[in-house]
């Protein structure tokens, strides 16, 4: 595993992978599976039903443990949906680490669909990070549409932190989320498009159990003659929290549309949304200034610290 | 040293031209501490504004260490040694304070201690702040107090400060003065703070009243303390004499 230099820089820039990953993992790449581990807790097998992709079975009572998932694509013309299945315990507290990198120096679109499941056992925690990451100067795309459907049992949580900066060509992103009793989801949305670049975002939270608490965060940064949208939705079918707030700032020629919605069908619920999209603003890029940076070092400053 | 000669800056209203710097001329040598006073609306921020490039002037010349830098950057400047805490200071969505004090600083690898000092030389207590974003969850008196803490990190040749006290708690203001007179005393900058209080203007080897886009008057603090405060409770007999010393 791990051959080439290309394999090497898109892990690292995916998974934060400097060689091979402590715990479970499973490395997918151009089609297939580069490496495996399972761990006493986490087993990690091949799906049974003739899709690809694999199932992830997380014991009751895993704590501390980590599991990476990263996809890569080094050849062009690869197209591929992939199933994966998280089906993780009771009482755990673990961080997944998934993410997807297409480097695609050819003529042909690559294009990588992640459909990810999570059953979200009782008063169990998890961290779930997902980057995507493109490269290479051939003309062909590179695209990912991820499909991220979380079950949260009563009083499970779950942390998902989304990235995609620079090079992916497409992306239509769809996520659900449904939550039990007490169960909580954040999700932060951290996107940034250039070029011709279109992305796309759908959420849905639904608030099913009392005191289910909702938050989603998205920051976006928009250039050249990108297009964004984002239709982040909470609703809220019983006493429960919700907050939505998208935050965009557009530059050059781009688009951006921001339609935040939040639906109450429960008279204790309690959601609020927030939309703003603005350019950057002067004044910050002449008090950076005036500290010694030129105007693009005080530009890739607050786009850096807008989407950290 | 730095060196302003017939510095005028007008703008356009319409059809008429409205001049808001008036044939301004004035040398300040290094490591001063000069106080530039006077009516709200009189100039200073714009004549601090074009010391740093913020605005260009219509005409005139500013020299800095003998250097001619009317045509530099604001970056030009900054890296010459001039800096500038603004009266209104911008917020950022993401930046820290931690990040702000090291882009401010130059150095990259800026150590939490340093920070910190930095941090209380304006009466911050640097552990609630650090990690924080400068945003719209901090107050303006806050925002006011990290404005001036990157201008201590800058640590410039040419440190301009722009109503410092604004919005500043009493303790806070007290720690901020022994600032200006700790940097005063080591003689390690040349410091213009534009300041209507008392106890700034007290501090200064140099006192200039700015007044309808003129310098009115210029003189030591104990000279121009009883004019202000004169004209305060009556009048205002400085700007109504209009004479200044050139
Ligand atoms: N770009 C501008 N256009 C119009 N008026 C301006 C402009 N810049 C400054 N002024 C005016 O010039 C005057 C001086 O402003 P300023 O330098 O901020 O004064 P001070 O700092 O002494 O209160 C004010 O009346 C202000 O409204
Ligand atoms: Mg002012």
């Amino acid at each position: 595993m791990m051959e080439t230099e290309v394999d090497r820089e898109l892990l690292e820039k995916i998974a934060d992978m400097l060689g091979k990953p402590v715990g479970a993992f499973n490395i997918r790449k151009d089609c297939g599976c580069d490496g495996r581990q399972s761990t006493e807790h986490i087993k990690i097998d091949n799906r049974t039903d003739g899709k690809s992709g694999i199932d992830i079975r997380i014991l009751d009572g895993t704590v501390g443990e980590t599991c990476h998932i990263p996809v890569i694509i080094t050849k062009p013309g690869v197209q591929e949906t992939v199933y994966n299945d998280f089906y993780i315990g009771e009482n755990c507290n673990v961080e997944i680490v998934a993410g997807c990198g297409i480097h695609n120096c050819g003529e042909q679109d690559s294009r990588h669909d992640g459909v990810h499941t999570f059953r979200i056992g009782k008063n169990s925690h998890v961290h779930y990070s997902e980057k995507h990451y493109g490269e290479g100067d051939g003309k062909g795309g590179k695209i990912m549409n991820p499909q991220t459907i979380v079950y949260l049992e009563e009083g499970a949580s779950i942390q998902m932190d989304t990235v995609q900066i620079r090079g992916v060509d497409s992306t239509k992103r769809y996520t659900k989320i449904v939550c039990g009793k007490g169960a909580e989801a954040v999700v932060t949305e951290r996107l940034l498009t250039h070029g011709e670049q279109v992305a796309e975002s759908d959420m849905v939270i639904e608030l099913n159990g009392e005191d289910a608490k909702g938050r989603v965060i998205s920051r976006s940064v928009a250039q050249d003659t990108s297009s964004q949208v984002f239709r982040p939705c909470v609703v809220g079918n019983a006493k429960c929290f919700g907050h939505v707030q998208c935050d965009s700032i557009i530059m050059g020629s781009a688009k951006i549309s921001s339609v935040p919605e939040i639906a109450a069908n429960d008279t204790e619920a309690q959601l609020i949304h927030e939309a703003a999209i603005g350019k950057i603003a002067g004044e910050q890029l002449l008090k950076l200034e005036t500290l010694g940076l030129t105007e693009e070092e005080a530009e890739d400053c607050i786009l850096k610290g807008f989407l950290a | 040293m730095l060196e302003l000669k017939h510095v005028c800056y007008a703008v356009q209203e319409g059809d008429a031209q409205l001049g808001i710097l008036n044939d301004i001329s004035l040398t300040i040598s290094d490591h001063k501490l000069v106080v530039f006073t006077g009516p709200n609306g009189g100039g200073k921020t714009t004549l601090a504004k074009i010391v740093m490039g913020l605005v260009q002037p219509t005409s005139g010349q500013i020299l800095w260490n003998g250097q001619d830098i009317t045509g530099l950057s604001i970056t030009e400047r900054a890296r010459l040694g001039i800096s500038y805490g603004f009266q209104q200071p911008p917020r950022f969505k993401g930046l820290t304070v931690r990040r702000l004090l090291t882009i401010a600083s130059g150095n990259d690898k800026l150590s939490k201690d340093q920070c910190c000092q930095y941090l209380t030389k304006v009466g911050l207590c640097a552990n609630d702040y650090l990690d924080r974003e400068v945003d719209a969850s901090l107050s303006g008196g806050e925002v006011k107090r990290i404005e001036i803490a990157t201008i201590l990190a800058r640590n410039s040749q040419l440190m301009i400060f722009d109503e410092p006290e604004a919005g500043i708690d009493l303790w806070s203001f007290a720690r901020l003065t022994e600032t200006f007179e700790q940097i005063h005393a080591a003689g390690s900058a040349t410091m213009i703070i534009i300041s209507h209080q008392e106890r700034i203007i007290s501090l200064a080897d140099e006192v200039i009243v700015v007044g309808d886009g003129a310098i009115r008057h210029r003189g030591s603090a104990q000279e121009i303390l009883p004019q202000i405060l004169s004209d305060t409770l009556g009048g205002c007999p400085v700007l109504s004499k209009g004479g200044a010393a050139q």
